[in-house]
């Protein structure tokens, strides 16, 4: 049964392969990409459930026991999000389909897209450090060739930056490494945290630590954020709504797993860190979304804020923030990723990118506005719909860790971040028709069904969140006590009682 | 030993560094691939050059050195060689679409 934790990154990655025959066979291309996605959200459902009945699952390869060999952990946390990820996944591909031209199309997108699924995947669900820098290039190198497909100008030079970027983001992570490694002299995760412990406040492992915080605040895009705005406004919409929606959450999974996990004794250097980090991000976030009149811009600063949130709820750190930030991960992923695909959309509609362009949306295309709508009311976290939940247990956390800064500044963010949707919403959806009825592009149905079945999401993640509460809880009861992890992936007492000798 | 490979180490570094901070995409290129040798040899020597024999149970009495650093090592190389290669792909069409590889003139206008 344990098996099925490998499924998830395997799949994709045979199928990537696969589809790389099948270059000319668009069709075949399309229908197999699809199942494969849908297939991992069946396997990551079941996972869910069993984990429920059995606790955290591991795997170990080829039977070498932890910490000696690689394994995959699969803890409701990692579950749900592998879930959401790949849900989004098959959405923007579905999107893909009926938008991207053909050259993409041939030009490999699809094995491509699978093969960073795969990575994001293997990053949710490894237990060792070092296979999940392995992972994290995988996603990487498939994210550095899909952002450059297609080969226009502007694309091929903010690649250029976001690729060297992250060589030098992969290189901290592999001086961190070998830092860690020299220090406790173990790269399984569950047994790094049982050495950390052992150590104590020892103020090499905080150095340690903080290096950390810097490779995966890189990927986040927390406070080191100048690379994002650029690189993720220039692919075709899928493909930054996809990014929008997987990479930086990885960034984020990271940090949360990081000083959860790996971390937890200094929390006064590190999480102090993380508080801080956050707010500035909110703060400019907030900034560059109110001062950008290129929708795509202001979506960029969106991703920062939702960014910034959640990392204030891991540094305010009490079971009900974490628990928040769980509720708030999964809803952003969503609700990025149906921000990114509406401004495609819009931007494909008008063929304008500022919005005191575009003007009167709603009388054109009424469906496109409402869901544009929700949208707005999903990320400024109105009830009921995903955001409402995340930002209620993130808020009752702050109350109750005292972090009475964080929390004004993650509802004043939510107050800017309506106020940037609503400028969208008024100059462009409200206003007087620009697009007489001849001039106007026909949105078919089938276009408009991937944006549909996002709203479905958040208004199912929202009205649904009963339903997900049994596993959210346990997933923030994991993160909240390392041990019910440690205990897992080690084997318990034994393993314990052999430290002590 | 430990104490010369980590100079090594920093010397590779404060090379690479400045590669990258040139203007010139192709020696940037090469900076970062300076950069991961650097990384190498920094895990090979935080796991702690050569202890021991090699380890193989039975073969000899021990101790043993530690083979997982150049486990990793052999990882992160062919990772750096495919980036590497990448990246040199992805430069080369940069420098024919943007017709320049200095990246002063790479930086884009505010209007795009």
């Amino acid at each position: 049964m344990s098996n099925m934790i490998v499924l998830p990154l395997i799949v994709p990655v045979i199928t990537a392969i696969l589809l790389v025959f099948l270059k000319e066979r668009v069709i075949l291309q399309r229908i197999i990409s699809l199942l494969t996605l849908s297939f991992i959200v069946i396997i990551c459902i079941i996972l869910l459930l069993e984990i429920q009945q059995q606790g955290v699952m591991r795997i170990d390869f080829s039977g070498w026991a932890p910490p000696f060999g690689i394994s995959f952990v699969a803890d409701s946390f990692a579950t749900l999000l592998v879930l959401v990820a790949n849900l989004v996944a098959v959405i923007c591909m579905l999107y893909a389909i009926f938008t991207i031209e053909l050259r993409y199309e041939k030009m490999y997108f699809y094995p491509f897209t699978l093969l960073m699924v795969a990575g994001v995947n293997g990053s949710f669900l490894t237990g060792d450090i070092f296979n999940l820098f392995v992972c994290f290039e995988v996603m990487l190198l498939a994210s550095y060739a899909l952002i450059s497909l297609g080969g226009e100008k502007i694309q091929l030079r903010e690649a250029l930056k976001y690729v060297l970027i992250n060589i030098v983001a992969s290189w901290i992570f592999l001086v961190a490494l070998a830092f860690l490694y020299g220090t406790v002299g173990t790269l399984n995760m569950a047994h790094i945290s049982v050495r950390v412990m052992e150590a104590g406040a020892n103020p090499l492992i905080t150095t340690v630590s903080l290096i950390f915080l810097i490779v995966f605040s890189l990927k986040a895009g927390l406070l080191l954020f100048f690379w994002l705005p650029g690189s993720y406004s220039v692919p075709p919409t899928a493909i930054a709504a996809l990014f929008a929606a997987l990479l930086t959450k990885v960034g984020v999974y990271a940090l949360v797993r990081t000083f959860t996990l790996l971390f937890p004794n200094n929390t006064e250097v590190t999480h102090i860190a993380l508080g801080i980090m956050a707010g500035i991000t909110i703060v400019a976030g907030c900034i560059g979304a109110l001062s950008g009149r290129d929708v795509r811009t202001i979506a960029s600063y969106n991703v920062l804020i939702g960014v910034g949130f959640i990392v204030a709820g891991l540094a305010i750190g009490t079971e009900s923030a974490l628990q928040g930030v769980i509720y708030y991960l999964m809803h952003d992923m969503v609700a990025k990723a149906m921000l990114f695909l509406a401004v495609g959309m819009m931007i494909y509609v008008t063929g304008e990118t500022v919005i005191d362009k575009m003007s009167g949306l709603i009388r054109n295309y009424p469906f496109f506005g409402w869901l544009f709508f929700i949208l707005m009311c999903s990320l400024a976290g109105i009830p009921p719909l995903s955001g409402f939940l995340g930002k209620v247990l993130i808020g009752q956390g702050a109350i109750e860790g005292g972090n009475f800064v964080l929390l004004g500044l993650g509802f004043f963010s939510s107050l800017i971040v309506l106020y940037s949707l609503l400028r969208i919403f008024l100059s462009s959806f409200f206003g007087e028709t620009i697009i007489s009825l001849e001039d106007e592009k026909p949105l078919p149905k089938r276009i408009l069904l991937p944006l549909t079945l996002l709203a479905a999401c958040t208004i199912g993640l929202g009205i649904g969140a009963e339903r997900l509460a049994p596993f959210v809880t346990d997933a923030a009861e994991t993160l909240y006590t390392p041990s019910t992890y440690i205990d897992a992936v080690l084997d318990g007492e034994l393993w314990q009682g052999e430290v002590n000798k | 030993m430990e104490s010369l490979i980590l100079v090594l180490v920093g010397i590779l570094v404060a090379v690479a560094t400045y590669l990258i901070l040139s203007k010139q995409l192709l020696r940037v290129i090469l900076g970062t691939a300076v950069l991961s040798h650097a990384a190498h040899l920094l895990i090979l020597t935080m796991g702690g050059l050569k202890k021991g024999d090699v380890p193989l149970l039975g073969e000899s009495e021990g101790p043993y050195t530690d083979a997982l650093p150049q486990a990793l090592i052999l990882t992160a190389i062919v990772i750096s060689f495919a980036v590497t290669a990448f990246v040199l792909v992805l430069g080369y069409r940069a420098y024919k679409t943007n017709g320049s590889g200095n990246f002063d003139e790479l930086r884009g206008t505010p209007d795009e």
